[in-house]
């Protein structure tokens, strides 16, 4: 059973940027971004913190004007899931799991109450996102990665061509993780074009199909394993990182300068390698 | 028996009824998306406020509804504005704009010495007072705002949940925002003469906590709300007469001390609960 409403046909061009610079007041975020998101693309954007990746999220929901540049849907306006970083979310807002999913369903009903065929359709994303029976639970109740499911389920009920996710592994457990990795294939796999921002590097980013280096402006875009190399990250982070290589996956090692003074444990220095 | 219903035999006393219920639930619907939103204090700055607009409407021999409920929606506007500017917090704004109009209206008063409308009413409520044009306002207020926020439900609900999200997917917040500054505005302004300016806060506030406390539904939450404003209304106008004080403390009071059984009967559960909603008070 397909996931996503109407699977995306390949090869059409969902979202383009084109020449894109944006600023939060006179400080540029983004800097002559272009870059085409396809029917299908499994894309995740990697940076350090404050490189514009929330940012570049926000200019394809339009929540954020390009300066100079423009974000075009060449194919006209796109149905768009948006699942914001988990810590931003008010846990403590009133709110049970049925609640949440309906209040995304903005476009054909004006009536509080859900119809018999929104309750089915919320039932449904929930079952394939392994939610079933928590419908009626507030939403702090629920363990981290039910947390984090339940917002992907909300975003789903938009019907979108495009899902974005924010750090959808910010501050979860590697079990959570995994099951969030795992989640993001399927739906892929069903034919949803999705576009995740992520810090993880080993954890996410490693996994996925294609990955763009953002430092508000693009520095690479490729595979895993053509832009998660030690001269890309650096242009990327601005500190050397080392790359190492298990079954074929790149994993990054940090190799942050330690302090002479520092002894490790065991009560022996070694010296670190420059 | 007789003497329990006594009260009720009195025109004045039932339209006072009247006025007391549906103005406890107005404050309850409304009361819920103020405190979800984390402007509490709205309430109280805002009554102050819109008393200032009163009085240079007053003296501009314009009429008291549309004078300060215009001036209201002004003010709930500049505050939403300066609050998503982000320079300043929402409850800085708050103090800043509607104190800042409350003293122009206390200067103005100072000027004149003495006015011939009793600005009393309007500062510490008089149910008893209330005309049938009041009752009419009202109203029309209620039923207006019960129609807004039962059209736009869903998104009103995104938008105080999870704005940024409801922006991205299509809700225009801004629009909703203003959309509630004008309904909160009239709010105030119809329940102004009945609660005063400074019991509205209570009422705007007390129910929906009460409601927090018993549930974790969105839904379930504003009904509950809307109820106890209305019982504390009810109940509150009732005691007044045979307790013999005025009637806006005493529905404020009733509902205070729902609160407090509240909390006493749900402890723990409650309380949690409450922390929550603490980050929105």
């Amino acid at each position: 059973m397909s996931r996503v409403a109407d699977a995306n046909p390949p090869g059409d061009v969902l979202v383009r940027f084109e020449r894109v610079t944006c600023a939060y007041r006179s400080e540029p975020v983004l800097v002559n971004i272009d870059l085409a998101v396809p029917a299908g693309a499994f894309l995740g954007v990697v940076g350090p913190s404050g490189s514009g990746k929330t940012s570049l999220l926000r200019a394809i929901t339009g929540a954020l004007k390009p300066v100079t540049g423009r974000v075009r849907f060449p194919g006209g306006p796109i149905a768009i899931g948006y699942v914001p970083q988990v810590e931003t979310v008010n846990w403590y807002f009133p709110v049970t799991v049925r609640e949440a999913l309906l209040m995304a369903r903005l476009d054909e009903r004006r009536l509080p109450w859900a119809s018999r065929e929104e309750k089915r359709e919320a039932d449904r994303v929930l079952e394939t996102l392994g939610l079933e029976g928590l419908a009626g639970r507030h939403i702090r109740e629920l363990s981290g990665g039910q947390q984090q499911r339940v917002f992907i389920a909300r975003a789903l009920m938009r019907r979108p061509r495009l899902l974005l996710l924010d750090e959808p592994t910010s501050g979860v457990d590697v079990r959570t993780r995994h099951d969030v990795v795992h989640l993001l294939h399927e739906l892929h796999h069903d034919g949803l074009a999705i576009l995740v921002t992520t810090h993880d590097l080993n954890g996410l980013a490693a996994h996925l199909p294609e990955l763009v280096c953002l430092n508000k402006e693009i520095i690479a875009v490729g595979s895993p394993a053509q832009v998660i190399t030690p001269d890309v990250l650096e242009r990327t982070y601005g500190a050397p990182m080392e790359v190492l290589s298990h079954g074929g996956m790149p994993i990054v090692v940090e190799t942050a300068p330690v302090p002479a003074d520092v002894v490790p444990l065991g009560g022996e220095h070694h010296e670190h390698p420059a | 028996m007789n003497t329990l219903l006594e009260p009720f035999e009195f025109d004045f006393f039932v339209n006072g009824m009247l006025v007391s219920v549906i103005a406890g639930a107005l404050c309850g619907l409304i009361g819920v998306y103020v405190v979800l939103r984390g402007m509490s204090y709205i309430g109280h700055g805002m009554s102050h406020a819109i008393f200032g607009w009163a009085i240079v409407s007053f003296i501009t021999k314009v009429n008291f509804y549309l004078g300060a409920g215009f001036g209201g929606f002004v003010s709930a506007l500049m505050i939403n504005r300066v609050a998503r500017r982000r320079i300043i917090g929402a409850d800085a704004a708050i103090g800043v704009i509607t104190i800042g109009t409350f003293a122009v209206g206390v200067a103005l008063i100072s000027r004149e010495g003495k006015f011939n409308r009793d600005f009393n009413a309007a500062l510490f409520g008089n149910v008893l007072g209330v005309t049938f044009t009041d009752l009419l306002i009202l109203g029309g207020v209620a039923l207006a705002a019960g129609a807004i926020i039962f059209s736009m439900y869903r998104k009103l609900l995104f938008a105080t949940f999870d704005p940024e999200v409801a922006e991205a997917s299509g809700v225009n917040t801004g629009r909703i925002d203003a959309l509630f500054a004008l309904v909160l505005a009239a709010a105030i302004v119809a329940t102004m003469n009945i609660l005063g300016v400074t019991l509205i806060a209570a009422a705007l506030v007390v129910p929906p906590v009460i409601a927090r406390m018993l549930t974790d539904s969105f839904s379930r939450m504003l009904w509950i709300s809307v109820l106890v404003g209305a019982v504390s209304g009810f109940v509150g106008m009732y005691l007044s007469w045979f307790l013999d004080i005025a009637s806006g403390p005493s529905i404020v009071l009733v509902s205070t001390s729902l609160f407090a059984l509240t909390y006493l009967m749900y402890g723990a559960r409650g309380a949690r609960r409450l922390r929550g909603a603490e980050a929105h008070i």
